[in-house]
């Protein structure tokens, strides 16, 4: 593990950059912590940190420089991965046909995401299992992860709705990057200690000054680290719970959610493993050019289930049925884990305040089966 | 600032990209259902599909609809669709003609399986447009009919001239030594056959339990009451299948649309072994 | 047809499997063997039901007259089946017709001859509702599968 001070940290951006990277990070925009373009070290959130509830977020001025004192925003990584929108194919008239041109126009990006939440990071792995080592491969998706390159930050704080702890996905990042930084804050200093998560983080690192940590800056990590996971804004008993949702199909606690829940899909748009897609397809005015493109879907949608003479899901309460069921049950049988990695977003986005945990919990302590968790 | 980016390696999206092919003609099997024959061209050489299986069809700036391959597996150059006219691409479809072009990609999904049926009996239940799925293991079965005990064909329609293949489910009587029963939910005095729902049909046939392999398609909640009939028969779960039918987008497992509790239809479906979807049958809305 | 023959033939039909020597025996007494031509009509809708008939070959069609229409079929009955049980309901009038559909042989056991054994010998009663409520209720399973007009519904399988 190596120290990299903060005035050093530019080094590490020019050095993504002078690798051909598109860097992409945090920055304020909106009222909200965002991901965009980043080139300049005085573009992330410094001195801001943001508070989350259920149903409510909002940014405040810290005391000091942080950089990356805020949990995660409205944006996950998943929007430069999986995109919100993507043209599948264009075709042109021929003669009575069609030729289709299966090309996506320009290149694409080769992206460094810089500042990835350990929980984003298992987001990440979980979308990799959709789109990439399944029978057929989302060949978009499959050369922009290929080569981004990840730097992770450590959480050295939680937010109100995170529960990462639960979901055993953080708030230390394990693998799945490149780098890893862990911002310490104490006696004056501001510096970085940074994991090597690669052979190229590195030689990123190689571009970077920086030097061996000692014992006593790791040391003094595990201790921030460990205080953050003490503090979680919520937890989820995961034991048994993918039984204990299959259980509970006809729980009365569905009709009460959905008394409350709004059907807007928000949960669905913030969440970084949700991967709901649908498709439009398009012609110009004179028709002699067609498109045929992807959008994110959401399971609350009432068009998402509609069949030839009818609806699978009619009502709200059986679409949040299915996306919490899928979330926490029925992904673990598809793909071998939960699909939920416990960020908050759905808590804190949603309008009416609607809590994961919370619902869970609910219908595990009210089970209708013999199983009590 | 140095903004100069280096580009990835683009790959195509091919498993969602579409291939044209050639429209030999429609047929019209009743008021709102028809038969597309393609001409696979190109896009033939090495096609290859299983009875069961479909393709998702694309009509130029309209859409696309997954719909099942409802000719012979033996003849994968020239492919037929059995299409019911009820959204905006199927009623594109529906106006298409010979020498026209469309989109088609697959094949896709799970397949009736074969083997078990060697020198068993086969019990075929279909309702309305589900007898399309069953047509090419119909095919399948009849090219090598002493390979396999008694086939027996139970289908369901609305009325006589709602039935599909009319000409075939007497060819396969005559010619092929298929036990072919008919109903209809309703009939006019012209009509001698059989008047009742599908599983009415059950009690004109003795099966053998051990020894049949039941494959059902057709609506939801016929396929429901089928299956509570083979049950009665004592035919064993594990000797039926069945073809589930949801919403589909993409056909290859990403967009997430066609899911049936903890499978992807498109994937590991259509056609399930009866055990993995008995206990989804009975969840309402699942 | 002389009664042992008869007696044959009964025991092999469907609704009448395992039943005691006994019932058989009482049921004989009211039986008669019956063959009907195409397009006979065997029941009428509207008169008096005192018979009940079980099939052994051939297709009956049960019709509903609609004024000013051609009757509706709602259901063909065929071998190892049963035609109506007005007979056993007050007031023991058909609320059907049944036209026969393909040449139809039948045991036709007489209603009246059956209520009063069913009356006299209550187990036999009991036996014979038994297994007539068992058609019935597969007979409202059909309606009901009727009534919600299946294959305006989904398909089964991708289409």
């Amino acid at each position: 593990m190596f120290i990299v001070e903060l005035s050093d940290l530019q080094g590490l951006i020019t050095a993504l950059q002078g690798n051909g990277y598109a860097v992409i990070g945090p920055t304020v925009r909106d009222g909200a912590i965002t991901f965009d373009t980043l080139n300049s070290v005085d573009e992330l959130p410094r001195g801001w940190t943001d508070v989350q509830e259920a149903g409510s977020y909002g940014i405040r001025r810290r005391e000091d420089d942080a950089l990356f004192a805020y949990n995660v925003g409205p944006h996950s990584w998943k929007k430069f991965l999986f995109p919100s929108r993507l043209r599948l194919f264009a075709a042109q008239k021929a003669g009575k046909g069609f030729e289709v041109d299966p090309a996506p126009t320009g290149t694409l990006p080769r992206y460094a995401f810089f500042g990835v939440r350990s929980c984003e990071l298992a987001a990440i792995a979980i979308q990799d299992k959709i789109f990439m080592d399944g029978k057929y491969t989302d060949k978009h998706y499959k050369t922009l992860r290929k080569s981004a390159c990840i730097i992770a930050v450590n959480c050295v704080r939680v937010g109100g709705t995170c529960f990462c702890d639960s979901m055993n996905t953080g708030p230390r990042a394990k693998a799945g990057f490149d780098l890893a930084l862990t911002e310490v804050m104490a006696d004056g200093k501001h510096h970085f200690l940074v994991e090597v998560g690669s052979p190229l983080g590195k030689s990123l690192l190689q571009k970077v000054t920086h030097r061996e940590a000692q014992d006593a800056e790791k040391v003094q990590v595990d201790r921030i680290l460990k205080a953050a996971e003490d503090k979680m804004g919520r937890t989820l008993d995961t034991q048994k719970l993918p039984r204990v949702l299959q259980d509970n199909f006809e729980h009365p606690r569905w009709e009460d959610i959905a008394k409350r829940c709004l059907s807007c899909a928000n949960c669905t748009m913030v969440c970084p493993t949700c991967f709901c897609s649908t498709v439009e397809d398009v012609t110009d005015l004179t028709g002699d050019h067609a498109e045929r493109w992807r959008r994110w879907d959401s399971c609350f949608t009432t068009d998402f289930t509609k069949v030839a003479g009818g609806n699978m899901r009619m009502s709200t309460r059986t679409r949040y049925r299915q996306w919490m069921t899928h979330k926490l049950s029925n992904w673990v049988e598809q793909f071998g884990t939960m699909g939920c990695v416990g960020c908050g977003r759905c808590i804190t986005w949603c309008p009416v305040g609607i809590d994961i945990t919370a619902e869970a919990t609910a219908i595990r302590e009210n089970s209708m089966s013999t199983l009590n968790g | 600032m140095n903004r100069k980016t280096q580009a990835a390696e683009v790959e195509v999206l091919d498993p969602m990209t579409t291939h044209p092919v050639l429209i030999r003609k429609t047929i019209w099997e009743n008021d709102d259902t028809f038969t597309l024959t393609l001409d696979m061209g190109d896009y033939g050489q090495g096609f290859r599909f299983l009875p069961g299986q479909f393709n998702m069809v694309y009509v130029y700036g309209v859409g696309e609809a997954a719909v099942s391959i409802s000719s012979d597996p033996a003849k994968p150059a020239v492919l037929d669709h059995t299409i019911h006219r009820v959204g905006l691409v199927t009623t594109a479809l529906a106006q298409m003609k010979r020498g026209d072009v469309i989109g088609i990609r697959g094949p896709y999904g799970s397949s009736w399986p074969i083997d078990c049926a060697r020198g068993k009996d086969v019990c075929i239940a279909s309702g309305g447009i589900g007898l399309a799925p069953l047509r090419p293991i119909i095919y399948t079965l009849i090219k090598r009919r002493e390979e396999y005990g008694r086939i027996i064909v139970l289908y369901g329609g609305r009325s006589p001239l709602d039935l599909l293949y009319r000409v075939e489910l007497e060819k396969w009587a005559n010619d092929f030594n298929v036990e072919v029963l008919v109903t209809v939910d309703r009939g006019d005095s012209s009509w001698k056959g059989h008047i009742g729902v599908v599983t009415s049909l059950f009690q004109y046939i003795k099966l053998d339990a051990r020894e049949t392999i039941a494959y059902v398609c057709g609506p939801e909640v016929m396929m429901r009451y089928t299956v509570d009939e083979l049950d009665r028969r004592g035919i064993p779960q594990t000797q039926t299948y069945l073809s589930m039918e949801r919403n589909m987008k993409c056909a290859v497992g990403f967009c997430g649309h066609c899911q049936y509790g903890p499978t992807f239809i498109c994937k590991e479906g259509p056609v399930y072994p009866l055990p993995r979807v008995r206990p989804l049958l009975d969840r309402k809305e699942l | 047809m002389e009664k042992e023959d008869l007696s044959e033939i009964m025991r092999q039909h469907p609704f009448l499997d395992g039943l005691a020597f006994e019932h058989m025996q009482l049921l004989i007494g009211c039986a008669s063997n019956a063959r009907f031509a195409d397009d006979s009509t065997i029941i009428q809708e509207g008169q008096v039901a005192n018979k009940f008939y079980l099939i052994r070959s051939g297709r009956v069609a049960l019709q509903m007259d609609v004024p000013g229409k051609a009757p509706v079929r709602i259901q063909t009955v065929g071998p190892g089946e049963v035609l109506g049980w007005s007979w056993l309901i007050s007031p023991y009038r058909w609320h059907f017709s049944g036209v026969v559909v393909l040449e139809t042989r039948a045991i036709v056991l007489d209603g009246e001859c059956l209520r009063n054994k069913c009356a006299k010998d209550p187990e036999f009663g009991y036996e014979m509702l038994r297994r007539l409520s068992r058609v019935m209720e597969r007979r409202i399973d059909a309606t009901r599968l009727q009534l919600i007009d299946l294959y305006d519904a989904t398909g089964g399988a991708p289409r």
